[in-house]
């Protein structure tokens, strides 16, 4: 930034010294205490026993069948999200018609459902006085208490993740393009695979990644509809539950440094992501 | 915006002409899988509460754990949204007006509790605030506040899950905030804190409101971040979503479904009773 009078416009619309280094420290401050001391102690619990404890507490058959569980189901409720996603920003960045506010409110529902609400739905659906329940159970299907619901539940909840972050980018970068490639006699899902998904891949994949750690990590939803039976229905988060209140704090710290460090990798892809695209989007200005 | 429209676009019509294939394909499957996943479970959920009668339904509404567990969780919920609202908005202005050394990992920090399992946070901030844990001793011995296993502890981990809802709905219009405004407000006269509480202050409101707003809801339902720290006493530290949990436990299904209607109801009446807030603040203030 580069201005004739960069003292005076400086003082003028913006604050003085101190109030800014004030303003930083408290941002730094706050930041500090509330966001990474938690994260910190995470990894010093986690330790606190020594490197045995910690290799013992991952190398735990619970915690080796939870964490086989909580792959499972994030390997299924990520990509059926992925494509739910991909189809509603389509529809609703590329076309314009009634209903569509609507439609984003109802996308954004899952978001205002608390959790333990969210996996009460699903035993509702499925529970033994339910319609549904009995006529699956005679089937021979088992949805509560067994893997099938804790896969519902955490679809429902990571739901609007993909397309929330889809859409605005999509729209932001409006339809000008795909439409030269359709006049230019492209098909619909060439356009949308060689125009529009090279545009929108980093937003996409944050997205992913985001839809992912939540996955990974949802608690009060899967503790509603798993009736917690160890080894079965346990997933890492609930795993660590047991751990805690077992009083095996080192081995539930031990595995939440796992669930840490998957969300550690997911913030530094963002930031990492976030950087080149503004150096890809400076390269571009300068052709 | 008014553009003249060719013949016959005039006519009202659900959706505008495109050229792009793909409308009906995409909206019909956006449409059948929300169906699916979200709607119908969720009417389930009303329709099993219909059918508990209004008797039942208000015996377990004003059951007094039932209400001292719901004052709690909107309590806490208000007073974590507000905290946030105040440091989220500090947060935002720092991070978009000022360039330091590490800001871009101080950006990225901000999202940590979006990734980071609740449940993880919860025993984290339980073991920072126990009564023998680093922040609850110093916080005992220097002002004797207690605040892990008490409604205080409660209100903090909502504060941890709600501050990514302020900052990351400020921070993009704070960016988007015309400079030249600011210029014009100070050539005018007008100090520096008299442009950010009559200019910038204004333009950031409708996002402010949102981000409390969003802050807020997510706080009401929070259950993985809250339950390590507080120690779940009825009447005292036992939060709304707890308690259906227990009502589950005891196969209580009624009391479960009852209180998470009437977790839903608030929380949509609050959202919505925002939403027009936020359009007449649009419309007072005239920004978008």
């Amino acid at each position: 930034m580069s201005s004739a009078h960069p003292h005076k416009i400086g003082q003028a619309i913006g604050e003085g010294r101190w109030t800014r280094l004030a303003l930083i420290t408290i941002a730094l401050i706050f930041l500090g205490l509330m966001l990474i001391a938690p994260l910190f102690v995470v990894f010093v619990e986690a330790f606190s026993r020594g490197v045995g404890v910690y290799i013992d507490a991952l190398a735990m058959p619970d915690t080796m069948s939870a964490l086989r569980l909580t792959l499972l189901v994030a390997a299924i409720a990520v990509p059926v999200n992925l494509v739910f996603g991909v189809a509603a920003a389509w529809a609703i960045a590329k076309f314009e018609f009634k209903g569509k506010a609507f439609l984003l409110t109802l996308i954004d529902l899952p978001f205002a459902v608390s959790p333990v609400v969210s996996g009460l739905i699903f035993v509702l659906l499925f529970g033994a006085n339910s319609v549904l329940g009995p006529l699956l159970d005679s089937a021979g299907i088992k949805v509560l208490f067994a893997v099938p619901g804790i896969v519902l539940a955490t679809v429902f909840i990571t739901f609007p993740f993909i397309a929330r972050e889809l859409i605005p980018l999509m729209q932001q970068q409006g339809s000008s393009e795909e439409e030269a490639a359709v006049s230019l006699g492209a098909g619909g899902w060439r356009t949308f695979f060689q125009v529009t998904l090279p545009n929108v891949k980093w937003g996409l994949l944050y997205g992913v990644l985001l839809c992912n750690a939540r996955a990974m990590g949802e608690f009060g939803a899967v503790t509603v509809v798993s009736g917690n039976i160890r080894g079965v229905t346990t997933t890492l988060p609930l795993h660590i539950e047991i751990l805690y209140n077992d009083n095996k704090a080192a081995a539930a710290f031990a595995v939440a440094s796992l669930l840490a460090l998957l969300a550690l990798v997911t913030l530094a892809v963002k930031t990492v992501l976030e950087a080149r695209f503004a150096n890809s989007h400076a390269a571009q200005r300068r052709h | 915006m008014t553009t003249a429209a060719p013949d016959g676009a005039r006519k009202l019509r659900w959706r505008r002409r495109s050229v792009l294939p793909g409308f009906g394909l995409s909206l019909g499957y956006t449409i059948a899988y929300l169906s699916l996943v979200v709607l119908i479970p969720l009417a389930g959920l009303g329709i099993r509460s219909a059918s508990l009668g209004w008797n039942e339904f208000w015996a377990i509404a004003l059951d007094p754990r039932v209400v001292s567990a719901l004052q709690l969780s909107f309590g806490a919920a208000m007073i974590a949204a507000i905290v946030n609202t105040i440091f989220g908005v500090l947060v935002a202005w720092v991070l978009v007006r000022y360039r330091f050394p590490g800001r871009r990992w101080l950006d990225a920090a901000v999202d940590l509790p979006f990734a980071l399992p609740t449940a993880v946070a919860g025993i984290a901030l339980a073991t920072l605030y126990a009564p023998n844990g680093p922040f609850g001793v110093f916080l005992m011995s220097w002002f004797g506040v207690k605040v892990g296993f008490t409604s205080i502890g409660v209100t903090l981990a909502l504060i941890f899950v709600g501050l990514p809802f302020v900052v990351r709905t400020v921070q993009p219009v704070l960016e988007e905030i015309d400079r030249e405004t600011e210029e014009a407000s100070a050539t005018l006269g007008a100090g520096r804190l008299r442009t950010a509480t009559r200019v910038i202050l204004p333009a950031m409101f409708p996002a402010i409101l949102t981000g409390f707003a969003l802050s807020f809801a997510r706080g009401v339902g929070e259950y993985g971040s809250v339950i390590f720290i507080a120690s779940n006493l009825p009447y005292k530290s036992e939060i709304a979503p707890l308690l259906i949990v227990i009502k589950l436990e005891e196969h209580n299904y009624a009391g479960a479904t009852a209180i998470a209607t009437i977790m839903l109801v608030i929380a949509f009446a609050m959202l919505f009773v925002i939403n027009i807030l936020q359009a007449w603040s649009r419309k007072w203030f005239g920004h978008e």
